[in-house]
């Protein structure tokens, strides 16, 4: 950090290492140690044995070094083996849990992002009867907080017979969401007319417009769309929660906050709730470090979340 | 929210004027066709609209007239859930308790966002940095809950052993009904204050750096320019995020659920835990619509409220 103020102090003649830098460095730094912090303790108690944690909870380090906890929340264990480590011996089918957080996500990303778009080119660049009245309806519906819909919606899905199915838990997000289609109507008015002229005068229908020059001009919007929207699925949990009962249609954070709950007569099992705590993310983070870059830019764009 | 209102309209008739007559025909014979087409690539993302947010929140208004339970048909009864919400005092603590949460939420996350996002923008503009304090948004809500319950467990928390090597008191954090609902509060800050700060550090990157470069010249103090450059600059960006943060501050749930289930003594039993209950735990869909109307009615009341006092829509950089 001293290194990259000295080398500014030289570019820019102007600033000089002051108090009051080394002041605002100082105070980066323990947001940045506040921030970063709960990761490691994550990794630190899901590494070290339920006993060892109650006898050292104050050091830094893993304590007994164990991959237990991982091995208990990746169901591994033997109910006697994990009751003796701590655990509660109650049964997670984490690998169940995962996959249906990955078709979910999945679903919601792909088909919301797609459908939207969909639409946003009819916002944008199609001529029809009503279409100013339909997009304004559109986003009278970013006024509606997505808490408001849970209840009837869960009314809706139970009707349909969805409850405690993937679909059910995808489905009322699936198509759209205002914000999505409110977001790419903004990039496809700005591709420039004469690009899309062009393709119609080469004998392009407005189909192939927009799957062979819109959807690729606007690839990258598309994209992180696509992986916020995903992100924001996976870490989703009221509403999954409502809908699914058992394990055939239960995610991640669902099982997560089960596992919580499941507090065996010794007390809580840490080590293993946290190595489930960390499995659940890693996906997440594993997203995020390919992605870093391009979701950080875009966060003042897709701002109006 | 605001964005929508300044979206150009008005390209579509200042395109036709320039066309070149050929390329206007051209565009003409298709745009004839245009409707067919349009419905087509309109239609699913309209029948997610009309089914799943339009219907629903017509809906949502009408159950909130009616008894129901989910197994039986819903019965009109008229106002009963209002006069039953207004002499509910559960109803009335859980919206005190609701409101105490989102004044310290929101209070602290905006000033460290500040904090955060002039830090970025005037001490360095380290992409790396910003990946950094963004981090905890991707984490889940059930995963924030869960890490902190475990760092500020009373007997083996990390946060209590740091408090005790300090010589103080611990802290039973979650588990006492002074402390729960600002330990909440602040969980959430940890997960969102990254987002929020990148949004105004966005909001910043719009001011002109010469600007800066001009008071530097005159003298100017880093907090003096902070106070007579940005914060006038940035107040419309400030004055959505805040709307924003504050709409999505009201509906905190997941935080709750994770970690004190409403508890100690209904100490954080916020509005949404308690509609959540009232649906699910005691089948009384009716009434937790009524108080989800409440709540909409607040936001509502909230947001135009805000938007008239910050005049979030103008914007002071000519």
């Amino acid at each position: 950090m001293a290194a990259v103020a000295t080398t500014t102090t030289v570019r820019r003649v102007r600033r000089r290492p002051s108090l009051g830098r080394a002041l605002a460095w100082t105070v980066m730094a323990a947001i940045v140690l506040i921030t970063l912090l709960p990761f490691y303790w994550i990794l630190r108690t899901a590494l070290s044995t339920n006993s060892a944690l109650v006898a050292h909870p104050g050091d830094p380090l893993p304590v007994d070094l164990t991959g237990g906890g991982f091995a208990r929340a990746l169901g591994l264990q033997s109910t006697e083996e994990a009751i003796a480590q701590g655990g509660s011996g109650g049964g997670l089918a984490f690998w169940r849990y995962l996959l249906n957080s990955v078709i979910v996500s999945t679903l919601i990303a792909v088909c919301q992002v797609f459908f939207s778009s969909m639409a946003a080119y009819a916002f944008a660049r199609l001529r029809w009867r009503g279409r100013d009245k339909v997009f304004g309806l559109f986003l009278a519906g970013l006024m509606v907080p997505a808490i408001f819909t849970l209840l009837p919606n869960f009314v809706l899905i139970k009707q349909l017979g969805l409850v405690d199915t993937l679909l059910g838990i995808a489905l009322p997000t699936m198509f759209m969401t205002p914000f999505a289609v409110f977001f790419l109507r903004q990039f496809f008015m700005n591709v420039p007319r004469e690009v899309e002229e062009a393709a119609l005068l080469d004998g392009a229908g407005k189909v192939r417009v927009f799957f062979r020059v819109m959807l690729p001009m606007a690839s990258t919007p598309i994209l992180t769309l696509a992986v916020l929207t995903y992100i924001t699925s996976w870490n989703d949990y009221f509403w999954p929660l409502l809908v699914s009962y058992s394990d055939s249609s239960r995610v991640l954070t669902v099982a997560l906050a089960i596992f919580r709950a499941q507090t065996p007569q010794t007390g809580t099992d840490w080590s293993g709730l946290m190595a489930a705590t960390l499995i659940a993310a890693l996906p997440m983070l594993v997203l995020f470090g390919l992605f870093a870059r391009r979701i950080v830019n875009s966060i003042g764009f897709t701002g109006i979340k | 929210m605001t964005v929508a209102a300044s979206s150009p309209p008005s390209r579509l008739p200042l395109r036709g004027a320039e066309g070149v007559t050929a390329k206007r025909k051209a565009r003409k014979v298709r745009e004839r066709g245009d409707g067919a087409l349009a419905a087509l690539f309109i239609a699913p993302a309209l029948l997610g609209f009309l089914v799943f947010l339009l219907w629903p929140t017509l809906r949502g208004i009408y159950l909130s007239f009616t008894r129901f339970n989910l197994l039986t048909p819903a019965k009109w009864v008229g106002l009963d859930n209002y006069i039953r919400m207004v002499h509910d005092p559960i109803f009335w603590d859980s919206l005190k308790v609701t409101v105490e949460y989102v004044v310290i939420n929101i209070g602290v996350q905006t000033v460290s966002a500040l904090v955060i996002a002039v830090l970025l923008q005037r001490l360095t503009q380290s992409a790396v940095l910003r990946g950094i304090v963004l981090a905890p948004y991707l984490m889940s809500n059930v995963v924030a809950g869960v890490v902190w319950l475990w760092m500020l467990d009373n007997q083996l928390g990390i946060g209590n052993e740091i408090i005790q090597s300090l010589g103080l008191d611990r802290v039973p954090f979650l588990a006492d009904e002074t402390w729960a609902i600002p330990t909440i509060a602040l969980i959430n800050v940890w997960r969102h204050v990254g987002y929020t700060a990148l949004l105004l550090f966005a909001g910043l990157q719009a001011i002109p750096n010469d600007m800066y470069e001009a008071a530097k010249v005159d003298g100017a103090s880093e907090w003096r320019m902070f106070w007579r450059i940005t914060m006038p600059l940035l107040r419309p960006v400030l004055a959505v995020v805040l709307i924003m943060t504050v709409i999505g501050s009201f509906q905190v749930f997941d935080t709750v659920a994770v970690t004190t289930s409403g508890g100690p003594a209904n100490a954080t039993n916020v509005l949404q835990y308690y509609i959540y209950g009232s649906a699910f735990g005691r089948f009384q869909f009716g009434y937790a619509s009524a108080m989800s109307v409440a709540l909409l009615a607040v936001l509502s009341a909230i947001t135009v409220i805000q938007y008239r006092i910050t005049r979030a829509g103008q914007t002071d950089l000519g």
